[in-house]
């Protein structure tokens, strides 16, 4: 029996291709949703990673030239045998790309490309023509060089790093070392550096990394986006098996009329849809991937991903991936086709299926669903009111997004029977009350376009602040054009003398470390200067903020002591022994460990007169910055490692986080057009559904093309309403994003800035979305023949 | 070979319970043919359903060849189904996606009883030789009930249940799927029960009972 | 000695498999050793940049004016990409260091790595200089030497005169490593006096005792099946020294031994002679290892058993193994050292 009954099952999709193909589409799409964001996951955390460790090179301590030139190797040799464990780094120019040379063998973890990990070929890298790992954007460059480049994403933008002897040919630097780094661990017995290196200054290593802690809370951020996209591809899912099933409902009436056990037939269709989804999962991953790799600027390296030359950092298949992503066509179609099957044993065999009982059993559901999305969305406020954790963080973000995806189609119906009320004219009235009897089968697409949007505006809002946040935060904690170090307070004074006529400002940096409010801190001093007035930006602070503090009268606090004392503005903090001042502002201050707190530059002075500023920000017109720099550096001979040129920073800086945004964005496309699709296919679905209800309206008189053009017109409207909804739930979700997971994670809030320019354009795509979505249909109805329309009449009844 | 008793069905309804069946009894011999009309809303569909194991009677006995389809679960009724009753059904209930040829052997492959030459022989006798390898939806009302018929027939079943087979056809088309339609059961020596409200219809039967208002009158 | 090549070739090299010519040549141009060798000193105390590996390998049985017993271990590889010396950061001359200090309560390591090329490391024969970092073997002939290497949490700088001859293994120095003839030249220095400070964490202690040099070079890897070996160098207390070591694999493994007499004769023992059975392990690392054996060797009436003094000594270095000194009790007494490795 089950051969034919098989055959009878898989007939349905062999008449009819256009339902298997976006059954199959789908899921694919889905999958390819998901397997796409953890790719692009992955490879973002890697560019972040290696920014971070070069950005982070304050990670180690190093010991640099005090002349500021360069290092001869023989010193680095002498250094490691007085027990030094030190490792030399050249760095130079080629071709405009940053080219690092590195020795592998001595390197502490986490530096270079090759470790001694397993796999690794270490040969490689040390022997031969040399081989020179390169971020994709500086390949081009390295086209033409003595050595084999390869091709490394996980590589700072613009750098390419290699072994040091190679490096030392290439920039014709043999014998020379620019830095040495400093292993945190030294040697019990070594012997001292005055004695071994006299010319090389000890730079400790700097406390924390700024860019690191940072970049966590992206992570975080982008694991979010992971999950939304997850919980749009399981609605898509669904959709498209509740449809699948929708349309094969009169099929197995027949089969159990004619006597096949409904258990056969559950387990036949679960079999059936298992397979389907297996190869749409498959395919959905392979789709995700070149979705990736193309979101990826670097597709070379991708291929030789896929046939797996195990490139370090290039894209590659990762089974975990394959496994995820297939896991989740699996899951997301058990789950849906639980439903549709249980709903399949609890189908009467005798039930009509005319619309009008689908409609009223869908009544009787919908008071559930009203109960469930209520039950949410409470849930979700009380998450958001006395939830505390990273766990109800979460909680409170699923519970949100499901809540509001079964609000959905209750609160459209409300509108649409709104709507019928108001409406005058017969067809008005049928438009409405036809689009009202529409909702059932078209709430699941609308659903998941409801959670594609309001992922999109969620996740814009929460991008684009966060990029604001970061932007504004790197003016601030490099506001200064140069930024110079000294060794000692001697050559301080000597230098903010030199300097001084020179430059438009000199800000010299105080600080202190000690206690505040009972946490490890850090006091600093802030010279009454334009340049903090004109780009601190505060999270509170009492009027007249800069006056205050000028005075003396106040102290300023980052967000993270704030937080952790429980200091608000106007409470009282001890800035020394005898000496305690109100709070007059707290500011954000991302990635920093610790409490930090400033007061005026004179204060300081006079609170602790034995601290001498050793490090000075420079104000410099942008014209001026070269020659400056310069001058320092040959003029006054301050160690050009000592000099940190702020714009290279901060245009480092962003261009790594650009690239992020970026892909986020091209992703955001990609969930819309799923969503999208996921429309087209309901809307399809409906479409020869609909035939018998559309016809007697044709017979009545609207012509085909009118049919058609109300169909596009409801498509909009549904959208346009869904659109509406989906906007205050996407500010919502990234509200929680930035003030709950992010506070829960990390300890410091990233303020939500709106971006109504980027809403209206989101809500513009979706629109576009539903419009093409509902085009097709609408486009075959106005085609229909007459015949067709007419055999309703004469072959249906 | 058929035996309905004390049959009683009830279904619920908006102005509280219908009761469609109030106590329906009666008798059918192998290769007897047996009318059942009344008016809509009479019982008469849901009396077919009842014996076809559709569905299941609130009270009453139904036994086909000595065994009880009453108390049947759902497997077992889906086997009466496959094996010994078969049901031509007033919409015909073709599958769409399978071709004339695979939607005239299905019940009986299903039933394990396929035979390609009675199968072959139905559609030469009904008149669909030239059409077996087209779709349902190419077909016409009339080619579409004698497929469905055919079906029912090619898994030579004890016992047909005809819902107003012809329905959907003209007189002349009607009277010509009833002929065969005889011809073929006696052939089979099955039993059949058919419902119509067709009184000339009817005629045709050796026996009729007429269902009003839930009781054989 | 014990068939630490492996231990190298393991090292750098992994992905390349190395095919043998057999003519006194692997495929890639390393020198392979052949029997007959006339040993040339001082110079073959200096490197073989030749060959594709080489260690100085120095394990010392040391003891506190307590009485506590220590383990000293101070070893030098040497690692080739290419058959040549070369210069600069391009020479192929890889140069790995392992130090240790195991006490009864705790073990101690520490590793450095190094290019050969540009100083940081390497070996000279006259006078003689062992080194890499501030770790350093150095003295003007074999027989003197100053020793020092350290970590973060320990150093020490030891003294070390030689009391006797240099001993060779196997075949004059040719000592074979499987049946299919895998091999490696190997001698030792087994009677230094040693003397010194360790500075460990709770402070300066001053030792002695007795050090053992092993010197040996080679080209070929482990034959194929062999998964690791368990080496033994035991000093009794009569005066007499036996090195042993089982490689072990398929089958019975593969066996060898030098009977060192008080008087610095040597008698070599072939495969089978030397019979060494595990009798208790202990976790270590996550994995469980061996730290009580039972050593036979028949032909000379030993039948010891021999004990880790701290079962924890593992070495958690680029590729772990465990070393540490033992003692050793029953037909003869003494101490000496054990290196185990293979023990996944």
């Amino acid at each position: 029996m089950t051969g034919p009954v098989i055959a009878a099952l898989w007939s349905h999709w062999r008449r009819n291709p256009l339902q298997l193909f976006t059954l199959l589409a789908g899921l694919a799409l889905a999958t390819a949703l998901w397997s796409g964001v953890q790719a692009i996951n992955a490879e973002a955390r890697a560019s972040y990673d290696a920014a971070a460790a070069t950005l982070g090179e304050g990670r180690y301590g190093q010991l640099i030239a005090r002349d500021g030139g360069v290092i001869a190797q023989d010193s680095y040799v002498a250094l490691r045998r007085a027990g030094w464990l030190v490792s030399p780094v050249v760095e130079g120019r080629l071709q405009g790309v940053r080219l690092v040379g590195i020795d592998p063998l001595t390197a502490p973890g986490g530096i270079g490309p090759v470790t001694l990990g397993e796999g690794a070929d270490i040969g490689a890298f040390l022997a031969g023509r040399g081989q020179v790992f390169a971020h994709p954007d500086a390949v081009a460059a390295l086209a033409d060089l003595d050595a084999d480049v390869i091709v490394a994403p996980d590589a700072a933008p613009g750098t390419a790093v290699t072994d040091i002897g190679v490096a030392q040919r290439l920039l014709g630097r043999e014998g020379q070392v620019s830095r040495l780094i400093v292993a945190p661990v030294q040697p019990l017995v070594q012997r001292p550096l005055a004695e071994v290196a006299p010319e090389l200054d000890l730079r400790p290593a700097r406390g924390g990394s700024d860019i690191g802690r940072l970049t966590d809370s992206f992570h975080l951020n982008l694991t979010a986006f992971g999950l939304l996209s997850f919980a749009v591809g399981i609605f898509i899912v669904h959709g498209a098996i509740g449809l699948a099933f929708e349309q094969r409902r009169p099929v197995v009436r027949t089969l159990r009329a004619l006597g096949v056990p409904l258990g056969r037939l559950v387990w036949l269709m679960a079999a059936e849809l298992m397979g389907l989804a297996l190869v749409a999962g498959l395919a959905g991953v392979a789709l995700g991937y070149v979705v990736a790799a193309a979101l990826l600027p670097d597709v070379a390296a991708t291929l030789r991903g896929l046939y797996g030359a195990d490139v370090a950092g290039a894209l590659t298949l990762r089974p975990v991936w394959l496994v995820s992503g297939i896991a989740i066509a699996l899951g997301g179609t058990a789950l849906a086709a639980g439903g549709a099957l249980w709903r399949m044993t609890r189908m009467p065999l005798l039930a009509s299926a005319s619309p009008r009982a689908m409609s009223m059993a869908a009544g009787r559901g919908a008071r559930l669903q009203a109960v469930g999305a209520l039950g949410l969305l409470a849930l979700a406020g009380a998450l958001a009111l006395w939830g505390s954790g990273l766990v109800a963080g979460f909680g409170l973000l699923a519970a949100l997004l499901m809540g509001a995806a079964l609000a959905l189609p209750l609160v459209l119906d409300r509108v649409m029977a709104l709507g019928q009320g108001r409406a005058r004219g017969v067809v008005a009235g049928w438009f409405w009350a036809d689009t009202r009897q529409q909702l059932p089968g078209l709430s699941l697409a609308l659903a998941a376009l409801l959670l594609a949007m309001a992922a999109n505006v969620g996740v814009a809002t929460m991008v684009s602040s966060f990029r604001l946040t970061f932007v504004g935060f790197l003016d601030r904690v490099l506001t200064s054009e140069l930024y110079v170090y000294t060794a000692d307070a001697d050559q301080a004074a000597l230098l903010e003398e030199w300097v001084t006529p020179r430059v438009d400002d000199v800000l010299p940096l105080y600080s202190v470390a000690r206690g505040i409010a009972g946490l490890p801190s850090e006091l600093y001093s802030a010279r009454d200067a334009a340049t903090y007035r004109e780009n601190w930006r505060f999270l509170a602070a009492v009027p007249q903020v800069w006056d205050v503090l000028a005075a003396g009268e106040g102290v300023l606090v980052n967000e993270q002591l704030a937080r952790r004392a429980g200091l608000a503005l106007g409470d009282t903090v001890a800035v020394a022994a005898d000496r305690a001042l109100p709070v007059a502002g707290i500011y954000g201050d991302y990635g920093n460990p610790i409490g930090q707190a400033i007061v005026t530059e004179p204060l300081f002075r006079a609170l602790y007169p034995d601290i001498a500023a050793t490090r000075f920000g420079l104000r410099i017109a942008p014209e001026e910055v070269a020659g400056v720099r310069d001058a320092l550096r040959d003029d006054f001979g301050l160690p050009a490692a000592n000099i940190v040129d702020q714009a290279a920073i901060k245009a480092f800086s962003l261009s790594v986080f650009e690239r992020t945004f970026k892909v986020t964005t091209a992703l955001n496309v990609l969930t819309l057009a799923v969503a999208g699709f996921a429309m087209l296919m309901s809307l399809l679905t409906l479409a020869t559904m609909r035939l018998p209800q559309l016809a007697p309206v044709w017979a009545l008189g609207l012509t085909r093309r009118a049919l058609g053009r109300y169909e596009l017109l409801r498509a909009v409207l549904l959208a346009v309403l869904t659109a509406a909804l989906a906007l205050p739930l996407g500010l919502a979700l990234a509200w929680v994003l930035l003030a709950v997971v992010n506070v829960a994670a990390f300890g410091w809030r990233l303020p939500m800035f709106f971006f109504p320019a980027d809403y209206a354009r989101l809500g513009l795509f979706a629109l576009l979305a539903a419009g093409l979505a509902a085009l097709w249909p609408a486009l075959r109805l106005a085609r229909t023949p007459p015949a067709v329309l007419l055999k309703v009449f004469s072959n249906e009844r | 070979m058929l035996t309905v008793a004390a049959l009683t069905k009830t279904y619920p309804g908006p102005d509280g319970p219908v009761h469609v069946l109030r106590g329906v009894s009666l008798r059918l011999a192998a290769g007897e043919t047996l009318a059942l009309t009344g008016e809509s809303g009479s019982g008469k569909s849901t009396l077919l359903h009842l014996i076809g194991g559709l569905d299941a009677p609130d009270g009453g006995t139904i036994t086909l060849d000595g065994a009880p389809v009453t108390g049947l679960d759902d497997r077992g009724r889906a086997a009466l189904r496959r094996g010994k009753v078969g049901v031509v059904f007033q919409q015909f209930n073709l599958i769409p996606s399978l071709s004339v040829a695979a939607n005239i052997a299905f019940q009986a492959r299903i039933a394990g009883r396929h035979d390609a030459v009675w199968a072959q022989a139905l559609a030469d006798r009904l008149g669909l030789a030239a059409h077996l390898a087209k779709y349902p939806e190419q077909l016409s009302g009339g080619q579409q009930q004698r497929v469905a018929i055919a079906r029912t027939l090619a898994a030579r079943p004890r016992l047909v249940l005809a819902d107003e087979p012809t329905g959907n056809l003209d007189e002349a088309t009607a009277d010509g799927v009833l002929d065969l339609m005889l011809g073929l059961i006696a052939e089979t020596g099955a039993g059949l029960l058919l419902v119509t409200h067709s009184e000339r219809l009817a005629a045709r039967m050796g026996r009729r009972l007429h269902l009003r208002a839930g009781l054989l009158a | 000695m014990n068939a630490r090549v492996f231990l190298l070739c393991l090292w750098p090299l992994a992905a390349q498999a190395q095919g043998f010519a057999g003519l006194g040549a692997t495929a890639d141009g390393f020198a392979v050793p052949a029997p007959g060798r006339v040993f040339d000193f001082p110079a073959d105390h200096g490197a073989h940049p030749d060959y594709r590996i080489e260690w100085w390998y120095l394990t010392a049985n040391l003891t506190g004016p307590d009485g506590t017993p220590y383990g000293l271990q101070w070893t030098l590889f040497r690692s080739a990409l290419a058959p040549e010396a070369g210069e600069g950061w391009a020479a192929p001359q890889l140069w790995m260091g392992h130090a240790a200090v195991t006490t009864p309560e705790a073990h101690y390591v520490a590793e450095r790595l190094a290019r050969g090329g540009i100083g940081q490391a390497g070996v000279t024969a006259v006078p003689f200089s062992a080194w890499i970092d501030d770790w350093a073997l150095n003295g003007i002939d074999l027989d003197t030497l100053r020793m020092t290497a350290g970590g973060a949490a320990f150093a020490y700088d030891m003294v070390l005169s030689a009391t006797g001859p240099l001993v060779f293994h196997g075949d004059a120095g040719y000592s074979e490593k499987s049946a299919e003839g895998q091999a490696s030249y190997y001698y030792s220095q087994p009677y230094y006096q040693v003397e010194g400070v360790l500075t460990l964490p709770e402070g300066d202690v001053r030792v002695s005792g007795q050090g053992w040099l092993d010197r040996e070079w080679s080209s070929q890897p482990l034959a194929e099946g062999q998964s690791g070996w368990d080496w033994f160098s035991l000093s009794f207390d009569d005066g007499a020294k036996l090195m042993g070591f089982v490689l072990r694999g398929e089958g019975a493994g593969y066996s060898s031994a030098t009977w060192i007499a008080p008087d610095g004769v040597t008698t070599a023992f072939a495969d089978g002679a030397l019979v060494a059975t595990p009798l208790q392990s202990a976790p270590v690392a996550g994995r469980d290892v061996p730290v009580l054996w039972r050593v036979e060797l028949p032909a000379r009436g030993v039948d010891v058993t021999v004990k880790a003094i701290n079962p924890g000594a593992w070495m958690e270095v680029s590729v772990p193994y465990w070393e540490g000194p033992v003692t050793v009790t029953g037909s003869h007494g003494g101490r000496g050292y054990l290196e185990m490795t293979g023990y996944e």
